[in-house]
Formats: C-alpha cells, sequence, structure tokens
C-alpha cells in the first residue's frame, strides 16, 4: 500500500473512461425510430444468394408483402427484432441454429420488400446458454438497440431470468424454450412459440397406453429439460394407467450410462424412456444396445435433428419419440396445412447452412420471428400495439411448430396438431405407426 | 428353503450388477486416466496446472473426425491430429506462457484458463456446436463377461493408457529428455546449472501432454463422442483424478482417474444416480485427509500448484 | 496509510455516485449492478487468496447458498426479503464454518479440489432437492426489495444498493486487512509454519477469513435473487467460480481495491465485445466474441502477470524509473532475459508458496 495517491486515482479514472468507452460503442449505432432515415439495413442492400430467395419463398413472406410496397424496402428506417439465442456455450447446438434461421428470414422479408415496405433488422444478442447473461443481453436489445420485440433466448431458464426485465420494460417477447413456466401464468408481454411439454409427454403417454406398455422405466437428464419432462410425466402417467418402476437420472456431459441402464434393467419395465438431448441422448441409445436390453426405447423430441442419428448409428434403430412434424415434412399427406410451410423451410435452411443443424428448435425461431413480423404489419412500430396485435392476431397462423391461436389467456396457443409419434427406421425418420 | 432361494437370486442378481457396474467404472476411468497423464506432466515439469488441458483432448478428438469424414485414412488422420495438436500445444507454451516468465504459479493458471476459452471458441468456429462420432475401432459388438458387457472401445482405451503409461516411464527413467525434464521438476536451479533449459523443457512438456490429450481424444472419441466442448467436463475429472494420484506421479494419475471412474458407477449404480459425482467428492476427501499426498503421492503437493 | 485509503475511498464514492447520471441507459446500469455484485465476491475471495493465501475453486457455492437461501425463504416461505438477507448470511457461515476445519487440513493442490469439490456437491444439491430448490426448472416468484415502503424496483435504487453495500464490504475489508487480524493473515500467507512457530493460530485465522468472504458472497447472492426474481442452479455452477478466480488474478491480489477493478473489467470486456465485435468483423457473432475474450485475457495477464492495478502501476513506476535511469534499467532487464533468472514480480506474488 505504498502507492502514491494519485495512482489509485488515475486507475479509477482509466476505469471511468473504460467504461464510457462502452457507452460510446453500444450508444451510437442506436437511433430511435423517429431520428432521420439511416442508410439501408446491410441484409437488404446486399445481393443475398439466390438458393435462399426464390420467390415466393415462404407463404407468410408473400403476405407480409404489401402490393403497394414490392419493391426492395431501402430508403425506410428498418424494423428492429432482437434475437436473443444461446449462441456460444452448452445450448449452441439450439442457438445456432436458431440464429440461422432468424438471419434467413432477415434476408426473405427483404427480399420481398419488408414488411409494409419497411426493411427488417435483426440485432442478434449472445446469452452465453448463461442466464446472468441473457439478462444483460436482453436490457441492451431492449435499451441500446431499441429493439421492437425479442424472439428467443433458447433455454428455458434464461426465459424465465429476463421475464421480470421483460415485464418491467414492457416489450413484447416470443420466447423459443419450452417450459410450461413461462407462459402459465400468462405473463403480458411473453408469448412462447415451442409446444409445451404437457403436450408432448401426453402424445407419448397415450401412445404407450394404446401399445400396451404400462411398466415404464424412466431416464432423464438432470437439467431444466429433463426435469420438466419428469415432472410432466409424473402428472400424465397415472391417468393413463402407467407406473414408473425405476426413476434414473445422468449429467448433460455423462459419457457413459451403463451404471444406469443397469438398475433400469433389473426393473424389468416393459418400455424405456429417455428423456435428453444429444449427445448424451445417443449414448444412452449405443448403451442400450451394449446391454443387450430387449426393451422399446422411447426418446423425447430433444432427439429432433440428425445428429442423433449420426451419433447412435444403429442403435437408433427403433427409437420412436413424439416431435413436431418437420422431420416426417415430406411423408404428410398433401392435406396438412403445414406440408409445405415445413418443406420450405427446409428446403431453404439447408441451401444456405449445415443441412445437420436443421431441427425443430430452429423453427421454433421461425415461429417467433413470424408471429412478430405478421403483427408489425398490423401495428407498426410500436412495442405496446405489437403486443396487442401479436396476441389478436395470431390465430390459426400455420408455423413450423404447429398452428399457433393465441389468445389473452392462451400464448403458446398449440393443440394436439403439433406433435406426432416419429420411429427411426434404417437411419431414416417414418410415422411410427 | 423359498425365502432362502429368493435371498439368494437377489444376491446374485446384486453381484452381477456390481460386476457391470466395475466395468462401467472402469471404461470411464480409463478415459480420466489419460487425461490425468497430461495434467500430470506438465505439473511435474513446470508446477502449472493447465486448465487448456480438456481442449488438448478435444483438439485430438475433432481433427481426426473432421480428416476421417474427408476419406482420410484411419492412421494417418491419427498421427496428423496428434501432429497438430502437438504443434499447437508446443505453441501455447512459446506464445502465451514463456512470455510470462516469471509470473506467479496463478497467472499462468489463469493465462491456461485464456487459452482455454479460446480453443473452444475456435472449436465452435470451425467445426459448429454439433455433435460429431468416430467409428468404434474393432466394432460395435459387445463384449460380455460373466454376466457383464463393455464395448471393445473400452479394451483400445485400456490398452492406450497401458501403452502410454509404459511409454512415459521408459521416457523419464530411460531418455536424457526425460531425465533433464525430471531434473527440472526436482531443482530448476540446480537443473540451469547443469546446462538443462527450462525453457525448453517446460515446452516439450506441454507437447507431450499435448500429444497425450490428443491420443486420449482419439481413442476416446467412439464412445464418448466429440464435440467442441467436451474438454470442459473431462478436464475437470482428469484434474481430480491426477491430485488423487499425487499430481506428480503418473501411475497414480491412472489409478486416481480409476478410481473416480469406479466411484462415480457404484455410486450411481448402488445409491443414486443424481448425487453420483457428490458421493465421488465425499470419498475423495476421505482419501485425501488419509493420504494427503495422494494414492500414489511421495513428494509433497503442497508444492507449486494452485 | 489510512489517510491514503480515505482519499481513494471518497473517489470511489464520487465515482460511483456520479456514474448513474453519466450512463443513465437500464443497460449500463444493469451492468453496473451485475459488477457491484460480482465485486462483492471478489473481495471476499481476494481477502482469501491475497492475504490468506488460500485459493477457493468453489466461491459459487457460498453465492448460490445465499441466493437460495433468500430465494427460498422469501418465495416459498414468504419471510421479509431483509430478514431473509440475514438468516442466508447467517446459514452460509455457518457452512463456511463447519466446512471451514476439514478444508484447511487440505494443502495447496489438494485444497484447491476440496474446494472444487464443495462447489459440486452444493451444485448438485441445489439440482437434487427438487421440493426445496424447485431443480433444475428453477425457483420462481422471489419478490423485489423494498424497505419503509420504498421498493428497489428500478434499476437505478438497486443500483445504489448494490453498490452501498460493496463498498461497505470494502471499507470492512480495509479495516481488516490493516488490523492485527490482517498482520496474521500476511504472516501464514508469507510463511505459514513461521507463523505458527510465532503463536499465530492460522487455522482459526484462516476459517474466520473464509466465514468473512462467505458472509460476502451470500449478500451478493441474496442480492442477485431479488434483482434477477428466478433462481435456477445453473448461474452458480463452476464456470462461475472460475470467473471469479479470473476477475480477482486480472484486478491484483495484492490489494483488495484491486478485487473492484478486476469484477468491472472482466463484465465490461464481455460487455463491450458485444457491441464491438460484430461491427469489427461483419456477421461475427458469440463465437467470435469469447475467442477475443480468451486472448484478451492471456494478453493481460501476459503483460501485467501481477494484475491490472500493480501492473498499471508497475508500468508507471517504471516508466518513471525509465526516465531517471534508463540505461541501468535496460541493462538490468537485458541481464533477466539473458540468464533466465525469474524475474520477482513486484507486488505480493499471491500464493504460489504456501
Amino acid at each position: 500500500m505504498k502507492q502514491p495517491k494519485w495512482l489509485m486515482v488515475s486507475l479509477l479514472l482509466v476505469l471511468a473512461l473504460a467504461a464510457l468507452a462502452v457507452g460510446a460503442c453500444t450508444a451510437t449505432p442506436t437511433p430511435t425510430p423517429t431520428t432521420a432515415p439511416k442508410p439501408p439495413a446491410p441484409a437488404a442492400a446486399t445481393p443475398a444468394k439466390p438458393a435462399a430467395t426464390a420467390p415466393a419463398a415462404t407463404t407468410p413472406a408473400k403476405s407480409a408483402a404489401t402490393p403497394a410496397a414490392s419493391k426492395p424496402a431501402a430508403s425506410k428506417e428498418p424494423y428492429k427484432i432482437g434475437g436473443l439465442f444461446a449462441i456460444t456455450g452448452p445450448a449452441s447446438s439450439l442457438g445456432i441454429p436458431e440464429r440461422n434461421t432468424v438471419q434467413l428470414l432477415e434476408e426473405q422479408i427483404n427480399q420481398q420488400g419488408g414488411i409494409n415496405g419497411t426493411p427488417v433488422k435483426m440485432v442478434i444478442a449472445d446469452t452465453e446458454s448463461d442466464e446472468t447473461k441473457a439478462v444483460l443481453a436482453a436490457k441492451k436489445l431492449i435499451d441500446e438497440d431499441k429493439v421492437l420485440a425479442i424472439v428467443g433466448p433458447s433455454q428455458s431458464g434464461e426465459s424465465l431470468a429476463i421475464a421480470d426485465t421483460i415485464e418491467k420494460a414492457e416489450i413484447p417477447l416470443v420466447s423459443a424454450a419450452a417450459s410450461i413456466k413461462i407462459v402459465d401464468p400468462v405473463k403480458k408481454w411473453i408469448f412462447k412459440t415451442p409446444q409445451s411439454d404437457s403436450l408432448i409427454v401426453q402424445a407419448l403417454v397415450d401412445y404407450l397406453k394404446a401399445k400396451g406398455y404400462t411398466k415404464i422405466g424412466w431416464l432423464s437428464v438432470s437439467n431444466a429439460f429433463g426435469d420438466s419432462g419428469k415432472v410432466e410425466f409424473e402428472k400424465a402417467a397415472p391417468g393413463a394407467g402407467l407406473t414408473t418402476v425405476a426413476k434414473e437420472s445422468f449429467g448433460a456431459n455423462d459419457t457413459d450410462v451403463t451404471a444406469q441402464l443397469t438398475r433400469v434393467k433389473a426393473a424389468n419395465p416393459d418400455a424405456i424412456v429417455v428423456w435428453a438431448i444429444p449427445p448424451a441422448a445417443a449414448i444412452v441409445s449405443k448403451n442400450v444396445a451394449q446391454l443387450g436390453i430387449k426393451q422399446p426405447v422411447f426418446q423425447s423430441h430433444g432427439i429432433g435433428n440428425k445428429q442423433f442419428i449420426d451419433l447412435a448409428g444403429t442403435a437408433a434403430n427403433g427409437v420412436r419419440f413424439p416431435v413436431g412434424k418437420l422431420l416426417v415434412a415430406d411423408s404428410l399427406s398433401g392435406s396438412d396445412a403445414q406440408k409445405k410451410v415445413l418443406q420450405e423451410y427446409a428446403k431453404g435452411y439447408t441451401a444456405k447452412f449445415d443441412a445437420n443443424t436443421l431441427s425443430t428448435f430452429g423453427g421454433h425461431a421461425w415461429d417467433g420471428f413470424w408471429i412478430v413480423a405478421k403483427a408489425l404489419e398490423k401495428s407498426g412500430p410500436d412495442r405496446a400495439k405489437l403486443r396487442d396485435a401479436i396476441e389478436s392476431n395470431t390465430k390459426e397462423f400455420v408455423g413450423i411448430t404447429g398452428v399457433f391461436s393465441f389468445s389473452p389467456t392462451e400464448h403458446n396457443g398449440l393443440d394436439k396438431r403439433a406433435v406426432t409419434m416419429v420411429e427411426i427406421k434404417d437411419g431414416k425418420w417414418v410415422n411410427a405407426e | 428353503m423359498p425365502a432362502d432361494i429368493a435371498f439368494e437370486r437377489i444376491y446374485v442378481e446384486l453381484y452381477q450388477q456390481v460386476l457391470q457396474y466395475l466395468m462401467t467404472g472402469v471404461t470411464v476411468g480409463s478415459i480420466y486416466a489419460i487425461i490425468a497423464l497430461g495434467f500430470v506432466v506438465i505439473y511435474n515439469v513446470t508446477g502449472i496446472i493447465n486448465f487448456a488441458q480438456g481442449e488438448f483432448v478435444m483438439l485430438g478428438a475433432m481433427i481426426m473426425v473432421s480428416l476421417y469424414k474427408n476419406q482420410v485414412p484411419m492412421v494417418a488422420a491419427f498421427v496428423i491430429a496428434v501432429l497438430l495438436t502437438t504443434i499447437i500445444g508446443a505453441a501455447l507454451e512459446r506464445l502465451a506462457i514463456r512470455p510470462a516468465k516469471g509470473a506467479s504459479i496463478v497467472t499462468l493458471i489463469i493465462i491456461t484458463i485464456g487459452a482455454s476459452i479460446t480453443i473452444r471458441g475456435l472449436g465452435l468456429i470451425t467445426w459448429g456446436p454439433n455433435t460429431s462420432s468416430l467409428p468404434a475401432f474393432s466394432g460395435d459388438a459387445p463384449l460380455v463377461i460373466g454376466t457383464a458387457s463393455i464395448v471393445p472401445q473400452t479394451l483400445w482405451v485400456l490398452v492406450t493408457t497401458a501403452i502410454l503409461l509404459i511409454a512415459l516411464y521408459l521416457f523419464f527413467e530411460r531418455t536424457l529428455l526425460g531425465k533433464a525434464m525430471r531434473a527440472c521438476a526436482i531443482n530448476m536451479s540446480a537443473a540451469r546449472l547443469m546446462g538443462i533449459s527450462p525453457s525448453v523443457m517446460a515446452m516439450v512438456s506441454f507437447a507431450l501432454s499435448a500429444s497425450l490429450g490428443a491420443v486420449g481424444g482419439v481413442v476416446m472419441a467412439p464412445t464418448t463422442l466429440a464435440t467442441y466442448d467436451m474438454g470442459t467436463m473431462l478436464a475437470l475429472k482428469g484434474f481430480v483424478a491426477a491430485i488423487i494420484g499425487g499430481m506428480s506421479s503418473t501411475p497414480g494419475a491412472v489409478a486416481g482417474g480409476l478410481l473416480v471412474g469406479v466411484l462415480e458407477s457404484m455410486g450411481a449404480g448402488l445409491i443414486s444416480s443424481g448425487y453420483k459425482d457428490a458421493i465421488a467428492f465425499v470419498v475423495l476427501f476421505l482419501v485425501l485427509f488419509v493420504r494427503p499426498n495422494g494414492i500414489f503421492g511421495g513428494r509433497d503437493t503442497s508444492k507449486g500448484g494452485l | 496509510m489510512r489517510h491514503q485509503n480515505r482519499i481513494i475511498l471518497s473517489a470511489l464514492f464520487v465515482v460511483i455516485g456520479v456514474l448513474p447520471f453519466v450512463f443513465t441507459s437500464s443497460y449500463h446500469i444493469s451492468v453496473m449492478i451485475f459488477i457491484g455484485i460480482h465485486a462483492m465476491l471478489a473481495i471476499g475471495l481476494c481477502l482469501l487468496m491475497g492475504y490468506a493465501g488460500q485459493v477457493s475453486l468453489g466461491h459459487a457455492a457460498f453465492f448460490g447458498l445465499g441466493a437460495y437461501a433468500s430465494g427460498i425463504l422469501t418465495a416459498s416461505y414468504h419471510v421479509d426479503p431483509w430478514l431473509a438477507m440475514g438468516l442466508a448470511a447467517i446459514f452460509t457461515g455457518l457452512v463456511a464454518f463447519i466446512i471451514g476445519k476439514p478444508l484447511f487440513r487440505l494443502k495447496g493442490n489438494n485444497l484447491a479440489m476440496g474446494t472444487l469439490g464443495f462447489g459440486i456437491i452444493v451444485y448438485i444439491m441445489l439440482v437434487e432437492m427438487t421440493d426445496l430448490t424447485g431443480g433444475p426448472s428453477g425457483l420462481r416468484g422471489v419478490p423485489s426489495l423494498s424497505i419503509f415502503g420504498f421498493t428497489f424496483d428500478k434499476d437505478i435504487k438497486y443500483f445504489y444498493l448494490v453498490w452501498a453495500l460493496a463498498l461497505l464490504f470494502l471499507i470492512l475489508s480495509l479495516n481488516i486487512v490493516n488490523s492485527r487480524v490482517g498482520r496474521a493473515l500476511r504472516s501464514i500467507h508469507g510463511s505459514e509454519i513461521a507463523a505458527e512457530m510465532l503463536g499465530v493460530d492460522t487455522n482459526k485465522y484462516k476459517i474466520q477469513i473464509l466465514i468473512v468472504s462467505a458472509v460476502y458472497a451470500s449478500v451478493a447472492g441474496s442480492l442477485y435473487a431479488h434483482y434477477v426474481t428466478f433462481l435456477s442452479p445453473p448461474p452458480f455452477g463452476f464456470k462461475l467460480s472460475i470467473e471469479v478466480l479470473v476477475m480477482v488474478v486480472i484486478g491484483g491480489l495484492s490489494s483488495v481495491y484491486g478485487a473492484i477493478f478486476g469484477a468491472a473489467a472482466t463484465t465490461l470486456l464481455s460487455e463491450t465485445l458485444r457491441g464491438t465485435v460484430p461491427k469489427l468483423l461483419s456477421g461475427a457473432g458469440g463465437e467470435y466474441e469469447i475467442v477475443v475474450f480468451g486472448v484478451i485475457l492471456m494478453v493481460v495477464m501476459i503483460f501485467m502477470p501481477t494484475g491490472l492495478t500493480s501492473g498499471t502501476l508497475n508500468l508507471v513506476r517504471r516508466w518513471r524509473q525509465e526516465k531517471a535511469l534508463r540505461v541501468e534499467t535496460r541493462e538490468a532487464e537485458d541481464g533477466n532475459a539473458v540468464t533466465g533468472v525469474p524475474r520477482v514480480p513486484e507486488g505480493r506474488t499471491a500464493i504460489e508458496d504456501n
């Protein structure tokens, strides 16, 4: 402590200057919607890849672009929408397809002339799969970037952590996370697009009952995803006459689950249900094969991407799981309202990004983006009007996850149509019988 | 009589289960052991606990997987993956550790944390967030031992661990370079007076440790699968294994790894899968109280490190 | 020394008091609130590491215990938040007292593993004790703080609350450092055996300081709980323990002020990158931000091995020396480089030899 005092004081000043630098960096590019027109958003100005911009690539895009503003909207101040995703950290396999999806849609909608002739600008922020960072990232989008609405975050914990911030700031949020707690009880400003676990679990329980499996061995990953599945299963199982004869958990990073499976095997269940996402979900299936367990294995919608099949290899065959319709889009009947939307999304996404990252998670962001965009078309750039429009305007909206109908008491708005049972056969998804 | 039979059946079932838990523990433990070896090599020479050790494992596994996906033959891919990771390890010492010469150990440890964040980020940029797999070296058909089963890949990991252990022993005991590295660990000033350059030895230790990590990453990839952030959890377990083994002993590191693996799997199987890591830690504490220098540790462990 | 502290403290008070008027946006104020919360954690860990020379890789556990104790008492049992905060601090202090004795029987790396294990055990309990903690799905409905009808609902009010407590902890810590206890602690750090020979009950002092830092972390946790109003286990895991360690070392172990600088520097850095990286590299997202963060962390540690506080001081000192004795200084430096004799860092060098 022999340092001269002025040094300490000057150090404080340096720190204050550093803080100032943050302010300066983030404050400059944040004009309010009322300021003078700015140069066009980059996405609108740069010609996009042809593959992703086929005319009428998506149905909602067509309806969003009104005839009056059919040419590329370049001169107007863009509508800013925030995208809050777990791009890095443990949930990056959710966040990256979501980020890719909204970037794709931003490009598509601006090609179509934007919303009422106004281009759209997505401002993306990374939550690092961390709840504290999610709060700060949300505040940055709200206060610095002055976005009109936020799509995301990717995880339930993050969504619940920012809920208070969102309600106080009075900005619409369309979460891409599953937990029912996000919208139950209904919060004024918060909506969500993924199927709640209760819906998914109910579909599975109904299926198990129909197939006559009554003794269930349960395994789930010890995080919010697995926990939510477990809670919902415990609620739904008794009603269908199912009993849980073994209940085990494993870590999301565990590399071997044979110990837990040995216990489940010893309880001699009729069927095994696994609630997890890859890689752990794939390790469970591989270990089932290793131990020579003969009972049928059911998994969750968490394995709804190509990754699971790649990782589990032959052990994936025969696994059945409840999931949104994206995976079996091609085998849907022509009368299914979602078929066209699903196929176009899959085509547009795989033309631009790694096909292995195409997943229902990206679909949740797709739904969030279009719900906001379609409401913006009605409401104009005002957060409160936008919220009202999201609530009242989203009726029978055909999305990737399902068909949405919001109301003042229902901010998820999906029904049974959003879930189907899929089976993996020879490394391909088919409708389960 | 019937009660006796029932009891006997329960006893046999339990025995069969425990056998499986033991197999599982050895499978997981041998993976921890390889990582622990990497910690020990760097720690022994430099006193640094290298938090980027898990990233070496990740690099080995991910480079191997991406080469394999691009139709490079297995053996060639293996050699390239290990060589590249070794070079990265040496570069890390050259570019980040050596310039900070004279800094306290805790500062050097923070530098390795920075390196681990950087390498993981670069991994995410290069390979994306998805997990990849590598086919098992000799098929997936499980080997049944009694009533328990293991996958053949486990044998590969075990054999690799044994080979690495013997190779390290020969290297440190029989080669001039190895002896020079040990000299640095025992008394750096004296080693310097004998004409040994501690900074060169430090670089060699990082390179060696990186290659150990890479070899481990490649052989474990078929069972653990490979992703850009696989290193975090593995490094944590490997670190614990290394400490239990005494931090400066290579056989100790392997024994520590196996002990941690078996404890976890016994805890998960016999008590509670949710609390398995907690159970393992409680037992490990007891081990440390009884043997503060680790199960194989001879030297004073309070030197260097954290 | 006392006089000097008073000047630095007043400067700190003024700077912190004025900051919300300079940065009025709710985002900036939130960033500063989290800096304050992290600073409390870092001050506690700095006392433990910098002065008592005991490493902790499980500091997040105390933070989590405080947050959850507050959260459970207020959300599930409707206890008054302030009372809950006090009870949480007592509870966390008690836990520190109970684990302190066995923990400090471990030395060096074993202690590091002991604290790491403690952190992981607490984390697992937060995940598994679902009935109490809400498990991985989290605990909702933690109320906002209020006192005599005055609610800390606006960020700016919370900012002053957090920083008032952070500065209080800072002053308390400065007093500890300059007291008999502080001298005893430094003697432990210098040489534990020598300290024991002189009749210092090293274990008693180490446990006391562990309790103090646990209580700081607990209060920080309570403040976190009432600010975010939702708790789930991930923010209290190993990652945070490492982040706090980084903050303390970046700030510099030789002074408790360093802890505040460290907390500010790391949080500001990652938030600055959020804004600047996408602009410098067009289209670059979070992946690039963490790479830049890692590189900057390494560079700072390479060029300022004793942390920002003494690192800056050393730079300034060297600059002044160089002005006076340019030639001699250079020769001495070169001599070091040639023979490779380890340069003894200025300031206290933390904990490499305990």
